[in-house]
């Protein structure tokens, strides 16, 4: 689709905080902390499933140095949850800052504060506990309706109904069905019936969870965190600590990268209770360790595809089932799960008679799970791209061809995605582009190189979401300043992504101005407007949105002034090459003199604030296909190339958008074949550092090539979607395709390692 | 113990505890453009200059840096900014938390070697993870700022 020329978006200018990041520059949480903060340390549970029977904590108070230590007896005994979602949330109130019962190898059993490190170090180490060691629940397949229960507390509370009951280990279930599954299945000439799994990957952003807090010069809770969230955190933090929300400032510095793990409150609540009990500043930051083993990961999932069709290759049903592993609490459990289905599903549209998916999320005694960027669509695509490669392998046909007949397109109306329409849909201009980039024809057929090792290729197509729709609110407030130049204050923040760029080129292209002339502040719960936050793919939609909605505002409230300086009706004034110009006339002033004027015997406010929701979320498109080299007799895949192409609606900022596409492929590449999180017998984790837990490094993903497919969402600004998500979701499916097709074994588990492949199972 | 060392070309003394790590004694000078990303000699981060070679700072003693020379970015801010500006036009600098580490490491690798391939770069900086951009833009940012030296 051609679009017209922009003046500052679509166009790919530097992150505005790039060169202070490259130069490293004190701008992160740890940076800017005083010196003088507390350092807050926390006793973790070596037990899966206990209960603190006694804790002594005399010994290690008695340390010099340590200031006070907490346990479960110091605690509010309100549950709330720590998952940054929209209240109510759909997430059950089932934590305690400190529990007396334990739930995870690494929950919290004492947090301590200390004038330095090594202080707090060494009274970790001089706590005494005695715990009555309970059995635990650690396969997720046996959860549901155990006879041991991860949370049997009365005061569990589910703060909407989502199917679950903590009496029945289950943290949200739901069954839902479009036409008559069964009856479609039944009159199939072929059924693809698989279960795959993909365990609990950690977000492993470069920067581990960390929390500065503070009573400022009012007396109130001042918090500096690495978060995705401050509105969230700050009503979070209040209801955990009891105390109102006006009392509390969240801001966030720049952050050290998120990936959804920064979407849930997981340090915030330490040091602020710290705080709050000895009235000193006090900062926490999680070890690489605790990050890996007391994170927020993806969660673990199992998810059965059922897949009816046509010996023709006509997909005519899906019925999925998925089993969705939350962990010892439930953030983000009821609704992650559902995006397994609801962005999975819906890609096949096309030809789709009939489709079902259930859903069980339970509790088990392993680490919380929480939001990791594709949020359960990640698991979906996973398993239903590769039944649909199995269907492709199966009826011997192309995979890409099987696509094209059953593929969703631009204009249909998507009954397993809440019957939205398909806006702006390029899937299948995305499937054409990428196979003639990544020569599909020629790349597809097996070839033996004659040394042990064969060459194949594989394909993935994706979908994701831009924001939940009726739902996530995002705001922006534009002002103008007295040199002509706007600032832009927003609630969303910035991970690293570079959405305080492409929100300030927007500013740019309605103000027509340079993104130079935009400055951006935020987050701050005391300046900010109301944003949900950065997640849910939802800022450059929603968000984005809303700045096009403010700057239309501003632009009003300019001419009004302009027009009293140029003694004529606002309704006279218009907008021209950076001027305000009184129409049909040579009159004009600048936006300098407008600034000017709002500062001198003024009642106008030149600044303008809007708020965005939406009742759809249009879902952006990829499709990713992978050529690697296989070594039958080590196992290990060597990846070639991975090329593929995307369609977000309009990219705000190619550049930034391509990286975005290039990461997100390098996880999920990390995801397929290196990372692994796994349990001892006692659900002790075992890939607890970035030594086991082995990250892709630049060695590990061939040459990748992005390229964009174009399409016009009527709802987006500018027509754009999102990209931050979708990006990850390829890889898993297209790798797996390729090692069956270099060595005619399905693997339908995560990760797939050169020891699994080289034992063929 | 004292120490006395060359930090970013200053030369100063301090008291510090033996099993003080050279991480933590930067930081505690004020050079915040040291990170840690993992505490297991994983990631690249932390990367330092010990004289001329890049090491990483969470794995070596402050006490080892006696009488050494030690060079952060805050001492190196001329000759980043001579191509950091190449990762930044292809947005490849992201969140940012990697990038003093992964930019120290490319100044040695252009020291030692100016002109090299793209393999030898891949090679040369593996030791320095990054989460977010999956690599291949700050190839390419180093790629383009030495096209435009030679071009000079």
């Amino acid at each position: 689709m051609e679009h017209k020329n922009y003046n500052a978006i679509n166009k790919s200018v530097r992150k505005k905080d790039a060169m202070q990041l490259l130069l490293g520059k004190p701008v992160y949480t740890k940076d800017i902390a005083p010196e003088n903060a507390l350092v807050v340390k926390l006793l973790r549970s070596p037990h899966a499933n206990a209960i603190v029977n006694t804790i002594d904590t005399k010994v290690a108070k008695l340390v010099p140095g340590v200031v006070d230590i907490f346990t479960w007896e110091d605690v509010p005994d309100n549950r709330f949850t720590n998952a940054g979602q929209t209240y109510p949330e759909p997430s059950p109130y089932d934590r305690l800052i400190i529990d007396r019962h334990v739930r995870f190898v690494g929950d919290v059993v004492a947090i301590v504060a200390a004038e330095n490190e090594k202080a707090a170090k060494k009274a970790l180490s001089l706590i005494k506990v005695s715990y009555d060691v309970l059995e635990a629940v650690l396969d997720f397949r046996k959860a549901k309706d155990s006879n041991i229960l991860v949370h049997p507390e009365d005061n569990w509370v589910a703060p909407i109904d989502v199917g679950g009951s903590n009496k029945r280990n289950l943290v949200a279930s739901e069954q839902s069905e479009h036409g008559d599954v069964d009856g479609v299945l039944a009159d199939c000439d072929i059924v693809i019936d698989r279960t795959y799994h993909t365990k609990a990957f950690n977000q492993a952003m470069m920067e581990t969870f960390r929390t500065y807090t503070s009573y400022d010069r009012y007396g109130r809770l001042h918090v500096i965190s690495s978060t995705q969230i401050v509105f969230h955190v700050r009503r979070i933090l209040s209801h955990a600590l009891g105390i109102p929300k006006n009392m509390i400032r969240v801001e966030k510095p720049r952050i050290g990268g998120g990936f959804g793990a920064k979407q849930t409150a997981v340090s915030e609540v330490y040091p602020a209770f710290v705080t709050m009990k000895t009235g000193r500043p006090a900062m926490i930051v999680f070890t690489r360790e605790e990050s890996q083993i007391a994170g927020s990961p993806r969660h673990e999932m199992e998810v059965r595809v059922k897949l009816g069709a046509n010996k023709n290759g006509k997909i005519r049903v899906l019925d999925l089932y998925t089993l969705s592993n939350s962990g010892a609490y439930g953030e983000h459990g009821p609704t992650t799960v559902g995006l397994s289905g609801h962005k999975s599903i819906p890609m096949y549209t096309g030809s789709l008679e009939a489709h079902r998916f259930n859903y069980d999320v339970v509790y088990t005694n392993t680490m919380a799970a929480g939001a990791y960027r594709g949020y359960g669509a990640t698991q979906g695509i996973f398993a239903l791209e590769s039944a649909v490669n199995e269907l492709a392998e199966n009826l011997n046909m192309d995979p890409t061809v099987i696509r094209e007949m059953n593929m969703l397109k631009e204009g249909m109306v998507m009954p397993a995605y809440y019957n939205e329409i398909a806006s702006a849909c390029a899937l299948d201009k995305c499937l054409a582009h990428c196979k003639e980039m990544f020569d599909w024809d020629k790349k597809y057929p097996v070839r033996d190189m004659g040394n042990g090792k064969v060459r194949c290729a594989g394909i993935g197509m994706a979908m994701q979401g831009s924001c939940i729709s009726n739902l996530d609110v995002g705001s922006a407030t534009v002002k103008l300043n007295d040199d002509g130049t706007y600032t832009l204050m927003i609630g969303a923040a910035d991970m690293g992504t570079g959405c305080d760029t492409i929100l300030a080129q927007m500013v740019a292209e309605c103000m027509d101005c340079s993104v130079d002339d935009v400055t951006v502040f935020g987050a701050d719960t005391d300046a900010s407007p109301y944003d949900s936050g950065s997640y849910a793919s939802s800022t450059t939609y929603i968000t984005g949105k809303a700045v096009e909605k403010a700057c239309t505002d501003l632009k009003k409230r300019m001419c009004s002034i302009a027009a009293g300086l140029m003694d004529c009706n606002e309704d006279e004034v218009i907008f021209d090459e950076g001027k305000l110009r009184r129409i049909n006339t040579e009159q004009s002033v600048t936006i300098t003199d407008v600034g000017n004027k709002s500062q001198l015997n003024n009642d106008i406010v030149p600044q303008a604030s809007a708020s965005h929701s939406s009742p759809v979320s249009p879902p952006p498109y990829m499709v990713g296909m992978v050529e690697i080299e296989l070594d039958k007799l080590t196992g290990e895949v060597t990846v070639l190339d991975y090329m593929a192409v995307v369609d977000c609606g309009i990219p705000i900022n190619p550049a930034l958008a391509r990286i975005q596409a290039e990461g997100g492929i390098v996880q999920g590449i990390g995801h397929t074949l290196f990372e692994n999180i796994t349990n001892d017998s006692k659900g002790r984790p075992i890939e607890s550092s970035l030594m086991q837990y082995r990250l892709p490094t630049r060695l590990d993903m061939g040459n990748l090539k992005v390229e964009f497919e174009h399409s016009y969402e009527p709802t987006g600004p500018f027509g754009a979607k999102s990209i931050g998500e979708i990006v990850i979701n390829t890889p898993a499916p297209a790798l797996a395709h390729a090692i069956y097709r270099a060595t005619g074994v399905w693997h339908r588990e995560l990760p797939i390692t050169p020891e699994q492949i080289a034992l063929g199972k | 113990m004292d120490i006395t060392l060359t930090l970013n070309g200053k030369k100063i003394t301090d008291q510090i505890d033996p099993d003080l790590t050279l991480f933590d004694f930067l930081r505690s000078h004020n050079c915040f453009s040291v990170k840690c990303g993992c505490e297991t000699s994983n990631c690249g981060l932390c990367t330092v200059f010990f004289d001329d070679t890049p090491v990483l700072s969470c794995s070596v003693l402050a006490a080892r840096a006696s009488g050494h020379k030690i060079t952060t970015l805050e001492g190196l801010q001329d000759e980043a900014k001579e191509f950091v500006g190449f990762i930044a036009d292809q947005g490849a600098d992201q969140c940012g938390f990697c990038n003093p580490g992964f930019v120290m490491n490319t100044i040695a690798l252009l020291r030692e070697n100016p002109d090299p391939t793209d393999d030898e770069i891949r090679q040369y900086l593996s030791g320095n993870l990054c989460r977010c951009s999956g690599y291949e833009g700050q190839l390419r940012g180093i790629r383009s700022f030495l096209d435009s030296r030679k071009n000079k």
